[in-house]
């Protein structure tokens, strides 16, 4: 019998870096659906960073190694809502329409969610989690993707809320409710930087937001988002916690030590 | 060389093409009870409605209204429901209307979905009426309540030259912390009859 | 640039002197977050709410396409209804054009209505020079009138001020009551007073919402009535209007009248929305047609759709940067997100801060009435910024940096190898504090991320080789 073919991981470089295990979750995560997942070495950066701040002949370099690596991937599965929107929607830049490479990379990559419920079609990711645990909505997951439904476009518009839907398989957790539903965290990317103190005012809002739901764990699809939340957590003490969606459904326990 | 044909010209430059100006027959929303939606929403907007069987219930009813038992001076765009005590026409001066106290008006239609009165020149002689007035009592018949906004459009004709006017409401304002203030600087109370 | 206040934007500082009074900072906050829920109270009572914005991205879409047609339609018909039309190519015209109108009428005293375009135009500063009193009477623009300051919000222009700034306004101005700051007291103050200006004025000025192709009509959507009282009253109505509210038909109008007060304050109409067909019998009016760099904007396939702008303001009321920074910020006559894409157009230089006062969230996108992608164009004026050598030298040098490692893995792991490595070897005070607080505003108010020894690489290849 032949092996199914392996699916590309992709990884954003910060992951990388910075939060190793939200890739390895990711791994563990599609290779209990009985997927056999590869690690393109050679992968770096989608090139986000610079095309977000107006460098697009910084970031076209980057997008073509992107793409030339994952082309042989029939799926490239990534844990982050806006790496994946920068390839289906903001390649199309550096590329022509006629390019069969970039057309199947752009058709085929997948944010870990959407992967999961739309294309693996998973009902439930067996597993335990007895937390209360807030949703944050990455912005480029919800708008770009449409991973869930947007709050300003009324109910008319069902969408079906991915992350939403697999943290609820699992046993014993509660998902609470915010009063602002899928607010921007104020990370932006160089806008926490450039304009901090509208970051800052802003994380710390989502923060009081989910505090006040009663929230343990702040949630996301995107590191990106968490990251910039937790230092205002780090630096006010503060005992709420963070944990990437992929980490959750893998299983892993809450971080038992206290604050950095 | 003219602003206008500056304009023009500038504008001609560049050969856009044309996307196509969509058909508005979309199956726009309808109510099972429009008149009772247009009592809804006109009450959110502010206005005070008033539901009587028929034309000789308004008359009476109308000249019951605090509003008009307290008037000085009224002025009426429908004479058969109440005389008024303003004689106004086309060459009047609005400023002579500065204390008027309320003005009577029917309108030509009513919409559902937002509580909207049409009213158009061709019997309303002086705008100014409808605005400087204290009070307005304004009187719909049920049959000419339509649904939304479309089927409005495709009944009015406004005079050309003319004015219409879609009054929803009495004025109003949230301007100073978003604090709703009903009467700004138009009618202070909107008291909506509807007739049938 | 005459005005005091924006020839510069610099928003980030603006923004963090605005943060600075953080109370008031979240009041200003979730004033404009409630009038976004009445908004979305009003879309949910309307079904075909995307069916709508649909239609009326459509409509503007071929409308501009077409606008010098149209623009003569509207002409014709507007001029046989007894209207004289005006065609402006810039500011200063519009300007003269106006001036030139009240000075034939021998006009010193008159009363406008809200009107963006009159803003772009810096039309009041113009005619006080001249000699004439100029009374803005919508309730917040008067108030912001009277304060010497710019609106900070196109539809709500007294959004950054609370009721006890407006008592104290009202009592410097109108002699209110020290101390009165009830909003019905303050209103009731305020209507006597424009109504003694609604009987003196000569010439009343408004807006223009939407212009009628068809019919050569105008339409004026109000809640305070005090558009209607200052056109009506005196003889001369002066409407001023960008050139791209034409749209083609009055059925039209079923669209835009459905999307323009929901999306605005979550109303399902404005208590007014006035429809004049040339003038009233024994008055004039006068419509004045304002170019100002639209062609321009039309010109480029990028930026043309943000013309289909009704001006509704929603996206400044759903936008997190917006609602904790205030109008003000953006130094820019329409600030917040559609502002941040038109005011770059006509001086990129100036308004250079602007497409950055944004994290990309999408939220204006999703609520425009008129399907603009704001968010894209947004990033899209990132580019021309960056192309115009318009982009901070850091910014784009540490981009080049970022670049040119993340070409090369080799480099780029041995980067982040090493980066931590020092990272995690220097005392915390170098990292976070002093002199690396200036050079990195992150650890202003925030720890650093994790430095991890090894890399998620570095971790799979070692789970590779233990596999085997």
């Amino acid at each position: 019998m032949t092996k199914a073919r392996p699916v590309g991981l992709f990884v954003p470089c910060y992951v990388d870096q910075l939060y190793p295990d939200v890739a390895m979750a990711t791994l563990e995560v599609l290779e209990k659906q009985g997927l056999s997942v590869d690690f393109p070495s050679q992968q770096t950066c989608c090139g986000q960073p610079m095309a977000n701040t107006g460098c697009d002949g910084q970031a076209e370099p980057l997008a073509r190694r992107m793409v030339s690596l994952f082309a042989n991937y029939d799926h490239i599965v990534c844990p982050s809502g806006s790496c994946v929107a920068m390839v289906r929607h903001h390649y199309k830049n550096f590329f022509g329409a006629d390019d069969a490479a970039y057309q199947h990379v752009r058709k085929n990559t997948f944010e870990l969610t959407e992967y999961l419920t739309d294309v693996l079609k998973v009902e439930r990711i067996g597993g335990r989690f007895p937390h209360r645990v807030g949703l944050h909505a990455s912005c480029h997951g919800l708008r770009e993707l449409r991973l869930g439904h947007a709050s300003e476009l009324g109910r008319g518009v069902p969408t079906q809320d991915r992350a939403r839907h697999l943290l609820s398989g699992l046993q014993d957790i509660t998902l609470v409710e915010l009063s602002r539903p899928d607010e921007c965290c104020g990370f932006g990317g160089t806008f926490a930087v450039a304009e901090e103190a509208v970051s800052t005012m802003m994380g710390c809002d989502r923060i009081a937001d989910h505090e006040r739901a009663g929230a343990e764990i702040i949630t996301a699809g995107d590191m990106s988002c968490l990251m910039h939340l937790e230092g205002l957590i780090g630096r006010q003490k503060k005992p709420i916690r963070i944990m990437h969606i992929a980490q959750i459904l893998a299983g892993r326990p809450v971080d038992a030590e206290g604050p950095r | 060389m003219s602003a206008r044909d500056e304009i023009l010209a500038n504008l001609r430059k560049l050969n856009l093409a044309v996307p196509m100006l969509p058909t508005l027959d979309a199956d726009w929303v309808r109510f099972d009870k429009p008149v009772e939606q247009f009592a809804t929403m006109c009450t959110a907007v502010g206005g005070t409605v008033v539901p009587v069987p028929d034309k000789k219930a308004a008359i009476a009813t109308i000249s019951a209204l605090p509003v008009i038992r307290d008037a000085k001076r009224v002025c009426s765009f429908a004479r058969d429901i109440l005389a008024g005590n303003v004689d106004l026409d086309a060459e009047s001066d609005p400023h002579d209307l500065e204390t008027l106290d309320v003005t009577l008006a029917e309108a030509i239609l009513g919409v559902a979905e937002n509580g909207a009165l049409w009213f158009d020149s061709t019997f309303i002689s002086q705008r100014t009426a409808l605005f400087i007035a204290q009070h307005v009592v304004l009187v719909v018949t049920k049959e000419t309540i339509v649904h939304n906004m479309h089927e409005a459009y495709a009944r009015i004709t406004s005079p050309r030259p003319g004015y219409g006017v879609f009054v929803a409401g009495p004025s109003k304002t949230a301007d100073i912390e978003q604090s709703l203030v009903i009467g700004a600087h138009g009618a202070r109370s909107a008291t909506v009859l509807v007739v049938g | 640039m005459s005005e005091a206040t924006a020839t510069h934007s610099d928003h980030p500082k603006r923004a963090t002197a605005f943060i600075k009074d953080h109370t008031r900072a979240q009041w200003h906050d979730q004033a404009l977050w409630f009038v976004r829920t009445k908004r979305d109270r009003a879309v949910d009572l309307v079904p075909e709410w995307q069916t709508l914005r649909e239609t009326a991205a459509a409509i503007k879409a071929h409308t501009v396409a077409r606008l010098p047609d149209y623009l003569e339609q509207f002409e014709a018909n507007a001029t046989a209804a007894g209207a004289t039309v005006h065609w402006a190519r810039n500011a200063d015209e519009h300007n003269r054009i106006v001036l030139q109108l009240l000075q034939r009428h021998r006009v010193s005293r008159i009363v406008k209505s809200k009107s963006m375009l009159t803003e772009e135009c810096h039309l009041n500063p113009f005619l006080e020079q001249h000699g004439i009193e100029v009374t803005d009477t919508d309730l917040g623009e008067r108030i912001v009138q009277l304060r010497k300051e710019p609106p900070s919000h196109i539809v709500l222009p007294a959004i950054h001020l609370k009721k006890e700034d407006v008592g104290d306004t009202f009592s410097e101005h109108l002699g209110t009551p020290k101390g009165l700051s009830d909003p019905q007291q303050l209103t009731e103050a305020a209507r006597l007073h424009l109504r003694e200006k609604f009987m003196q004025a000569e010439a009343g000025i408004t807006g223009v919402n939407f212009a009628i192709a068809e019919s050569g009509g105008i339409v004026v959507c109000t809640n305070e009535g005090n558009a209607d009282l200052g056109c009506s009253l005196p003889r001369l109505h002066i409407a001023c209007m960008g050139i791209e509210k034409l749209i083609p038909r009055i059925a039209d109008l079923g669209v835009f009248t459905r999307l323009l007060a929901r999306s605005a304050t979550g109303q399902p109409i404005t208590s007014y929305t006035s429809h004049f067909h040339g003038p009233q019998k024994g008055g004039e009016l006068h419509i004045v047609m304002v170019d100002n760099g639209r062609t321009q904007i039309r010109q480029s396939d990028d930026y043309r759709r943000s013309l289909a702008c009704i001006r509704c303001g929603a996206c400044m009321n759903t936008c997190p940067v917006y609602r904790r920074s205030g109008g003000h910020s953006y130094g820019s006559t329409v600030p917040g997100p559609i502002g941040s894409i038109l005011s770059p157009s006509s001086d990129p230089a100036a308004h250079r801060s602007l497409p950055f006062a944004c994290t990309l969230c999408g939220s204006c996108t999703d609520v425009c009435p008129v399907k603009i992608d704001l968010h894209h164009q947004l990033l899209t004026w990132r580019k021309d910024l960056a192309s115009l050598g318009l982009v901070a030298w850091t910014k784009r040098f540490s981009m080049v940096i970022a670049s040119f490692v993340m070409a090369r893995p080799w480099l780029y792991r041995m980067a982040g190898t090493w980066g931590k490595r020092i990272g995690r070897w220097l005392p915390r005070a170098l990292l976070m504090k002093g002199p690396a607080a200036w050079m990195n505003p992150w650890v202003r108010s925030r720890e650093l991320p994790p430095l991890p020894a090894a890399s998620f690489r570095e971790m799979f290849r070692k789970r590779s080789r233990t596999k085997e």
